[in-house]
């Protein structure tokens, strides 16, 4: 594609080799059943591709975030799903920037090795939704454990991971100065609770994407897997958000990619009223205005990775980056279904599949709306919305 | 056993190849570039024997543009542990390269040369021959197969309609065909240590080579581009048009 981005050639390459060995047909099968992609994460895992973050002291390969940024896109654009084990890569920076130095020797190496899963993230409930302040799951000392009891949802891969990093509320929030103090962070090794206080129902959702409620009734955590200092876990895991942004983002321009080649490829090759519908500005400007879109996106997302690189702040950069290449994503996912008119819906064209896949990126990690209320108050000075 | 790997950039072989408008050659600006897939085959070849414990240094080597150096460094991550660029602006042909091969061959003193069969740009077919040739080396070209003894590979080698197995006496030179192995995916870690393992660059001229063109292209066009097909009505309608129109029964 024109305008292509050079950064982590070999790393790109070689990713785009091991994901030709998994075709549309793997994915399509596994969509049917809405069934993991194990053999795909176990290949990124034994090439060591979602240990690109863990420092090298700990057995990764210790590459900056624009390398990860450069192996998840590159997933996209091949037309698989990262979605299966993204969070394998960045959830670890939580323990990796706030555990003490027992915990990442603990569970560092095992997680590059990927002999570990840490890739499920417990913040959403079902009544708080959005506003994370106001999670209702408790964890209450005893002893040297916590007695946690609550109820998550949305908790992505919960039955594909071993540990779940996991924010409850420690002290009530009536008994807080700040609405975002009381709560903390854990980790939990779900190995060991289950069944015994932890209980797990995947969500049929509308693409396969194994996400679940998590319940929990006295389930017991060490107090050892508390992260950090006890009432500060809401600033922990704001801390790991501008990472899952700009990763979220750079796999919605790997999509934007597919999504373009693809309408462009069959644009071309489809003949109606004897020429390519492709020689159409009806059919040609959509994906030529999604191209747009889309290096525009990957500009920004480029400016958060510089800005996060060189150890700046890129909140605003993150956030923007994480709008514009979503819309893109969904811009280029319209284009190209519109583009293959009715074979766009039949499956084995895997444009419906792909579309379905990205809409989410509309809404989670975060939603659209919430980063326009981010931008108005802290960017603009608008007054707080919410 | 030391062994030296013949590698070489080619266009991306999943790359649809656009003749220049003048016909003196094709696109090569903004294409993808990659080792040639038959190149890929010999390495990862060479690093099976180093993993059985056959071979125990291998040196990449490729002959052409500063950029080539990115297909060695593909070559270090799967497994070859240094590189030698033989650097040259100007195309090369087999000769030219075979002649290179030698003199680096002549420095190195390697007990085998692996090389792909052909490489997928020019088709040429020759580089491994011509080499053997000029060091009087043994050769087996088209290989899927192949085993070291005692002083010698037995190796299988692809022919028409079949296979034949030969031995020969190293040193010797062997060229790779697609059916020997299933070359790897390079791992992230494995790219990282290819990074930090030495290149060394020289010119053919270091090397004592004229390494100028002796050929010169004189046309190169699109294949002719495939008619559309016909149908036929009945079983009788396609026998007479096999037979009298196409006249190939
Ligand atoms: C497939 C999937 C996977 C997920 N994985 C995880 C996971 O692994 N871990 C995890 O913790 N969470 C996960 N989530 C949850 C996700 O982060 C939330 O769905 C998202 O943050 C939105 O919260 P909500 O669904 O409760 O929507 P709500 O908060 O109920 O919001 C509903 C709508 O109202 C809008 N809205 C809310 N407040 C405002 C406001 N003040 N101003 C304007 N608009 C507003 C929102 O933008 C949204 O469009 C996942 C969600 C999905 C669908
Ligand atoms: C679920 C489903 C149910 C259906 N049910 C029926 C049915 O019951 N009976 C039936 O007969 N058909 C049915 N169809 C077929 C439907 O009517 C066609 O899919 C539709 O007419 C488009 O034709 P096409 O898919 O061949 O797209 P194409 O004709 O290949 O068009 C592809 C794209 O190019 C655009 N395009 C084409 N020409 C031009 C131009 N000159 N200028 C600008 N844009 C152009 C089109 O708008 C479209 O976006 C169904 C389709 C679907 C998906």
């Amino acid at each position: 594609m024109a305008g292509e981005r050079q950064d982590h050639r070999e790393i790109r390459d070689a990713v785009a080799k091991l994901c030709a060995g998994f075709p549309g047909e793997y994915w399509r099968a596994l969509d049917e059943r809405r069934a993991y992609p194990t053999e795909f994460v176990e290949a990124l895992t034994e090439g060591g591709w979602l240990a690109a973050l863990v420092p090298e002291d700990y057995g990764g390969a210790g590459l900056p975030l624009s390398a990860a940024a450069a192996i998840l896109e590159e997933i996209q654009r091949q037309g698989c799903n990262g979605a299966a084990c993204h969070a394998q890569m960045y959830v670890m920076g939580t323990i990796l920037r706030h555990g003490s130095e027992a915990q990442k020797q603990a569970y560092l190496p095992d997680i590059a090795s990927g002999a570990l899963r840490l890739q499920a993230f417990g913040v959403t409930e079902p009544s708080s939704g959005t506003d994370t302040t106001a999670l209702r799951t408790t964890a209450r000392r005893e002893g040297d454990r916590y007695l946690v009891n609550g109820q998550k949802i949305w908790t992505s891969r919960a039955e594909h991971s071993d540990l779940m990093l996991l924010l409850a509320r420690t002290t009530p929030r009536d008994q807080v100065a700040k609405k975002t103090d009381g709560l903390s962070t854990f980790i939990v090794d779900m190995r060991k609770v289950l069944g015994k206080g932890l209980t797990i129902r995947p969500i049929r959702t509308m693409m396969n994407h194994n996400s679940c409620e998590v319940f929990f009734e006295d389930m017991e955590v060490p107090a050892a897997n508390l992260v950090g200092e006890e009432g500060k876990g809401f600033r922990y895991i704001l801390s790991g958000m501008n990472a899952e942004r700009i990763l979220i983002a750079a796999e919605c321009i790997g999509d934007a990619k597919w999504f373009i080649e693809k309408a462009t490829g069959y644009a071309k090759e489809r003949v109606v009223f004897g020429r390519p519908i492709g020689q159409n500005q009806g059919i040609q400007f959509p994906i030529a205005k999604a191209y747009a879109s889309m290096r525009a996106a990957e500009l920004m997302v480029q400016e958060a990775l510089r800005l996060y690189e060189a150890g700046e702040n890129p909140g605003a950069e993150a956030n923007m980056a994480k709008m514009l290449a979503a819309d893109a994503s969904f811009e280029a996912a319209n284009a190209c279904i519109q583009t293959h008119g009715g074979f766009g819906f039949a499956e084995e064209y895997d444009v419906e599949r792909k579309f379905r896949e990205t809409r989410l990126y509309q809404v989670a990690p975060i939603s659209t709306n919430l980063i326009l209320s981010y931008l108005a108050e802290h960017v603009l000075g608008l007054p707080r919305s919410y | 056993m030391k062994v030296l790997v013949a590698v070489k950039r080619v266009i991306d072989a999943y790359v649809k190849v656009r003749v220049k408008s003048d016909g003196s050659g094709v696109e090569t600006q903004n294409v993808k570039m990659s080792m040639n897939p038959f190149c890929e085959i010999a390495v990862e070849e060479a690093v099976r024997l180093k993993e059985a414990g056959v071979a125990t240094e291998i040196v990449a080597v490729s002959c052409g543009p500063q950029q080539s150096q990115e297909t060695i460094r593909t070559a270090l991550a799967m497994g070859a542990d240094r590189g030698i660029l033989v650097q040259s602006d100007e195309a090369l042909e087999p000769l030219a390269i075979a002649k290179i091969l030698k003199a680096v061959v002549d420095k190195e003193q390697p007990e085998l040369v692996l090389l792909g069969k052909q490489a997928v740009d020019n088709d040429f077919g020759q580089t491994g021959q011509m080499l053997s040739a000029l060091l009087g080396w043994s050769q087996a070209t088209y290989a899927s197969k192949i085993q070291k003894a005692d002083g010698e590979l037995t190796v299988t080698r692809e022919i028409d309609g079949g296979l034949e197995t030969i031995k020969v006496k190293l040193p010797a030179i062997v060229t790779a065909d697609l059916r020997l192995n299933e070359p790897r995916y390079a791992s992230l870690p494995n790219i990282m240590k290819a990074k930090k393992k030495p290149i060394d660059t020289m010119s053919p001229a270091d090397l004592g080579v004229d390494a100028a063109p002796r050929l010169s292209v004189v046309k190169v066009t699109e294949p002719p581009a495939r008619q559309a097909g016909v149908k036929v009505g009945s079983v009788a309608e396609l026998v007479d048009k096999l037979k009298n129109e196409a006249k190939v029964i």
